[in-house]
């Protein structure tokens, strides 16, 4: 069954090193082709094609067998449905892995769908189409003559078959036509292919014609020996390259590792950005110190079209030197990008650009992301593409070409589109939203479910106890619940109890990859994209009112003062009386003629609660603000009906509470059971420089504002508080809340104990226990508790700091990404609400620059930028945090980037305000509204 | 990510064998005509050459022997070519002191030293070339060697290596290459027939989950092992048979 095949390999590490490795050939190997006479009928053999490529090229069905190139380039090409019954050789996939990371997780994943009938074949393991490799051959022609090898013996094992060859590379296929194999090219394979007529679109150019020299428009790029070298010499910096978000002709580069005194390098106009994309690695050569220059404040668009040559970037460029401040003192290291070392182009998405003509073969097309240039695209359905949202990649960016070469890749749907301007928002956050597969639905509990005696048995019964949930209305995804018993006259009973995710999560399944690769729950104004299936997030998690849920609980005994007598967790079983929301539980308290069970334990939960947050807020922890919006939607057209400021209760602040300890309590007890690999959450202090925007303005307004510990800074916070601007105290809580870090997950054993601070909070240890049902970090904090009550064991990652450190650095990352895709949500939404809409608002200025004023307006959440033609004009003088009126409206003048304009109402400016607006009848309605709100409001206080 | 994995997606390893193949092992008894018995194993590059002498008088001193047993005397050694890299590797230096140690008290479970009163046996092995899984070819190579001396045992010794791929699949027999890669490594030496374990040792570690699949892949290995360890020693008898003339008594028929 085994024969051995030794081959020799020398490697240089200072010695010739001689490296003999064994390879074993097998007789055992399965072609993949179900009804194949030779071979006995395997698992993931590929089925007889029931959907047959059909093809004007090749009249009879038929195999494709790829080589290397034509997988690393057409990898769109590839994931299109209609490219079925593919054998890819061993060779070829290991060659993919080798040259390109992200190409081959994209092709293992088309080959999991087993519909499309991809079929791994270990070529190089097998006995007959093993071929040695001579001495003095190219590793590409020996990839080559393996692959031919490969198609010759499946011509010969199954010979009722056909098998096709698919390459670009012009010499294989005269040889492999040699061996009569039938063979083309992808483009050929692609317009001959019947059932996909716009295809061909979606092909990547990676063979170009090649111009005089005289046409470059860029110096070219070293190779990567030179770079290599240069780095080494310290000639080059190698970085990561950004460009700018105004000025199409700049950008930096950070650098990586370096003397703390070079950290960023400008680099300006076609020869010093050099083709580099925004993300990419790049070495940078960095210019002498008379040749530095000043990051220009100039906003440059890209109006170039897409046949226009290279004269609109020589004269801007021309602009933008000129425009350049003469100060030395302002002259920051200067370079030029001289080689490029990873390319990080990603797909991205966008529009075709508007104007020439759009029967045009060539289109160019701009991406919503500023800060990547525009893409030349071949297409054929140009007119319709211009009224979609577009997915294009980069294929290569040569030297005599203005913009970078790519391909269109799908369309997303029409512009302004809501279900559209979704899917831009999260694949440009690299949100996975897809359908979740059909692997991680296996994992999911049957249904109808049922608690078993087992079950019981294992878990602490709490179904008698008076539990609640409080949430935001119209929740689903319900992760806590609390409740609350007298048990003497000083001492009360206090449960958090959280919805036992892990407890149908198992370890390593597809749906525990998925949940930790999805790592949050995005919610987008009309859209909620799940961490985990709807079963579990809607159904057998939530803890709805009523039915009984497996939870995981937090119980303390607590005094009148909220000092806590002791804490336990355990496993149990509840039946949640009602799930209330904070209003509701709000008016459940205040009604004093209520005293069931419910309503005193949320009066009890409410006095507690209150103690709790004096407590916190003496230890210094610091009340933020942000403005958040809530939009109402139009539940039958999905538009946007209103947009409001986020109604608070005193429930919010009470529930929060108890979130917040049962954090901390459980943050303690895993840290002290897994000082090396609790998940825990940490707060960095932020640099006091972070502060300068804050202290700033602090002395405008003539407060004394501390920012040396929280403490001081929470207290100064306190004290800063103006009669007749009661807003300003939140602007400068706005303002501190700019100033700070983000809170990062992290595995306890790579810090030492001093980094694990919560600044935010003030608590020396946190963590995230009270969310699983949307959050990965919860349920690795309640696998970790439940191994440390005993209710559950360990598994290898769960206790490995490295991996813990990798799931770390991906939550961080998604979290980011989704609180991202949140704000770009409700932006887009906000302006749909504004489309065709003039209002006057009131608003703050939040601070003044050169040549706006940048203007708070509470009301919908938004900052905007109120332009200034001169610095002076009448003799009304505006300060930060003064209230003023501001008109609204919304420009749509660029389709994918609409922008607010402010026009000054109050104070009244002569020559540059304008006369307020009489109130439109609309208006009144929701003015209505607005004053019942306040109402309330004032019946809360 | 490593971009090397142990075990690839169709179940094959870098080397072309599945979770659960032995590397072919090639062995033969005899191949010294001055010791009392000797060996030599290949379990896939890995080579081997074991000597025994004795059982014999105590040398250097009477004081060491014993009134009711053997003393086992084990060596163990690797050539100046048996790595990549070459270099001088003296006799007696830590590493191969403790695996000296290690194979003395492995043999000393099944060697019936207690039939030998007042006298030595040694035991000498050379790694001719080293490419994982050395130890266990030592322990297979010595007891074959044992064998050859016929010098009685209890049963054969055998010794196998196995491994955690990919974080869940446990693989028997371990390459370099596969050490390199990474996972931990788990040697067990047993007697086969009578399923006990003489002798473990683990560099890295895994979850103890994990241990059980691997314990039982490595005890398996030793088994198929001890086949072709049998197989081995049968075909030499009867070779030897044959020569002398004996033969027609024990062979097939
Ligand atoms: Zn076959």
């Amino acid at each position: 069954m085994l024969t051995t095949k030794v081959f020799i390999r020398k490697n240089k590490a200072g010695n010739f090193l001689k490296n003999i490795r064994e390879h074993y050939l097998r007789d055992d190997i399965n072609c993949g082709i179900s009804n194949c006479d030779h071979c006995v009928p395997h698992l993931n053999s590929i089925t007889p094609p029931t959907n047959e490529n059909k093809s004007t090229l090749y009249n009879f069905n038929h195999y494709l067998i790829l080589d290397t190139n034509v997988i690393l380039h057409q990898m769109d090409i590839l994931e299109e449905d209609v490219i079925c019954n593919v054998i890819i050789l061993n060779t070829v996939l290991e060659e993919v892995k080798h040259r390109n990371l992200p190409i081959y997780r994209r092709l293992n994943n088309v080959m999991e769908n087993s519909s499309r009938n991809f079929y791994l074949f270990p070529n190089n393991f097998h006995i007959e189409c093993y071929v040695a490799q001579d001495k003095l051959e190219i590793i590409n022609d020996y990839n080559d003559r393996c692959i031919r090898k490969a198609c010759v013996w499946y011509m010969q094992h199954v010979p009722k078959a056909n098998f096709i060859l698919v390459t670009d590379d012009v010499a294989n296929r005269q040889l492999a036509l040699k061996d009569n194999i039938h063979c083309c090219s992808v483009e050929n394979y692609v317009a001959q292919l019947e059932s996909a007529a716009n295809l061909q679109d979606k092909l990547a150019h990676h063979e170009f014609q090649y111009a005089s020299k005289k046409d470059d428009i860029f110096p070219p790029h070293l190779t990567t020996v030179e770079i290599h070298q240069g780095i080494k010499e310290n000639k080059f910096y190698q970085g990561v390259y950004h460009a700018s978000r105004d000025n199409f002709l700049e950008g930096y580069v950070t650098i990586e590792e370096s003397d703390e005194s070079l950290t960023q390098i400008i680099v300006q106009g076609r020869a010093g950005q050099n083709r580099a994309v925004q993300g990419d690695i790049v070495a940078v050569e960095l210019f002498n110190i008379s040749e530095w220059t000043v990051p220009s404040d100039m906003v440059l668009e890209d109006e170039g079209l897409v046949e226009s040559g290279v004269d609109e970037v020589v004269r801007k460029e021309t602009e933008l030197k000129l425009s350049k401040g003469k100060k030395a003192e302002d002259k920051k290291p200067t370079g030029r990008v001289v080689g490029i070392i990873r390319r990080k182009w990603r797909q991205y998405c966008g529009i075709l650009q508007q104007d020439g003509d759009a029967t045009n073969l060539h289109q160019l097309f701009v991406p919503a992301e500023r800060r990547v240039p525009k893409i030349r695209i071949q297409t054929r359905q140009g007119e319709y593409l211009r009224s979609q949202k577009i997915v294009v990649s980069i294929d290569l960016w040569p030297q005599h070409s203005r913009y970078p070469e790519g391909h269109f890749v799908r369309a997303l749907g029409p512009i302004g589109d809501q279900a559209t301007e979704n899917e831009v928002v999260l694949l440009e956050h690299e949100v996975p939203h897809n359908q979740f597969s059909e692997q991680v639905l296996k994992c999911l509990p049957k249904i109808p479910w049922i608690i078993t005696d087992a079950d019981v048995a294992e878990r602490v019964d709490l179904r008698h106890l008076a539990i609640c949930s409080v949430d935001p209305p119209g929740c689903t995804d319900i992760d806590d619940a609390l409740h609350c018993r007298t048990l003497s006259e000083n001492t009360f009973e206090v449960g958090v109890h959280i919805a036992d995710v892990s407890h149908f999560i198992r370890p390593g399944t597809a749906l525990d990859l998925e949940a930790a690769n999805r790592a949050t729950t995005v919610y987008l104004v009309n859209k909620r994209i799940d961490m985990v299936p709807e079963l579990l997030s809607s159904f057998l998690c939530s803890l709805r009112g009523g039915e009984e849920r497996f939870a995981f609980s937090c119980i303390w005994e607590m005094d009148k003062d909220a000092k806590i007598l002791n804490v336990r967790c355990h496993k149990s079983i509840i039946k949640s009386r009602k799930a209330m929301t904070y209003e509701e539980a709000q008016i459940t308290i205040d009604d004093k003629t209520n005293n069931g069970a419910i309503a005193i334990a949320l009066r009890n939960l409410n006095m507690l609660a209150k103690i709790l947050k004096r407590k916190r807020l003496e230890n210094g922890a610091l009340v933020l603000a942000s403005p958040e919006v809530k939009i109402h939607m139009d539940s039958e057209t999905m538009e946007p009906l209103d947009v409001e400021v986020k109604q608070l209760f005193e429930t919010n602040s009470m529930v929060e509470e108890f979130m917040l300890l049962a954090n901390i309590s459980v943050a303690e007890i895993i840290l002290e059971a897994f000082p090396d690999c609790a998940m825990l959450r940490r707060h960095p202090s932020p640099p006091v420089t972070n502060f300068d925007p804050l202290l700033k303005v602090g002395q405008n307004l003539g407060f004394d504002i501390k920012v040396d510990t929280g403490k001081h800074l929470a207290e100064s916070l306190d004290l800063a508080v103006k009669k007749n601007n009661p807003y300003m105290n939140t602007m400068l809580r706005i303002l501190a809340t700019r100033c700070m870090m983000q809170a990062v997950y992290f595995p306890s054993g790579i810090l030492p104990r001093s980094n694990y601070f919560h600044y935010g909070l003030a608590v020396p240890l946190y963590t995230h226990f009270t969310s699983p049902i949307r959050r990965y970090a919860d349920i690795m904090v309640h696998r970790l508790l439940a191994v440390t009550v005993g209710s559950d064991a360990t598994y290898p990652d769960l206790l490995n700091k490295q991996k813990s450190q990798q799931l770390c650095n991906n939550l961080n990352y998604r979290n980011r990404m989704a609180q991202y895709a949140g704000r770009a949500s409700v932006a887009f939404n906000t302006h749909l609400f504004f489309r065709n809409k003039v209002q006057d608002e009131e608003g703050y200025i939040l601070c003044i620059r050169k040549n706006a004023i940048q203007i708070l307006i509470p009301r919908y959440g938004l900052e905007c930028a109120l332009y200034l033609q001169t610095q002076k004009c009448g003799d009304v003088v505006l300060r930060a945090f003064d209230p003023v009126t501001v008109r609204l409206s919304l420009d749509s003048s660029n389709v994918q980037h609409e922008r607010f304009v402010l026009k000054l109402v109050h104070p009244y400016i002569d020559g540059f305000s304008v006369q307020p607006l009489s109130v439109p009848s609309k208006r009144k309605n929701e003015i209505k509204n607005k004053k019942k709100i306040n109402e309330k409001r004032k019946k809360q206080l | 990510m490593s971009r090397k994995e142990l075990l690839s997606k169709i179940g094959l390893r870098q080397d072309g064998r599945r979770a659960e193949e032995l590397r072919r092992i090639r062995c033969k008894l005899g191949v010294f005509t001055q010791p009392d018995g000797s060996a030599y194993l290949e379990q896939g590059l890995t080579k081997v050459l074991a000597a025994v002498y004795g059982p014999h008088q105590v040398r250097g001193g009477r004081s060491k022997a014993q009134h009711d047993a053997a003393i086992l005397n084990c060596q163990f050694s690797m050539a100046v070519f048996s790595t990549g890299d070459r270099k001088k590797r003296p006799r007696g230096d830590r590493k191969s002191t403790e695996i000296s140690i290690h194979l003395r008290q492995a043999l000393l479970a099944a060697v019936k030293v207690e039939l030998y009163p007042w006298s030595q046996i040694d035991v000498f092995v050379e790694v001719l070339h080293a490419d994982g899984g050395v130890f266990s070819a030592c322990v297979n190579a010595a007891t074959l060697a044992l064998i050859d001396a016929g010098i009685p045992l209890k049963e054969y010794i055998c010794a196998c290596t196995a491994s955690l791929a990919n974080n869940n699949v446990a693989m028997v027999d371990i390459s370099n290459q596969e050490e390199i890669i990474g996972g931990p490594v788990l040697t067990v030496v047993a007697l086969p027939m009578s399923a006990k374990i003489v002798h473990m040792e683990m560099f890295q570690r895994f979850h103890l989950d994990h241990l059980p699949k691997v314990l039982n892949l490595a005890l398996q290995g030793c088994k198929d092992i001890k086949v072709i360890l049998d197989e081995a020693v049968r075909n030499h008898v009867e070779d030897i048979g044959s020569t002398t003339g004996w033969s027609n008594t024990t062979t097939k028929q």
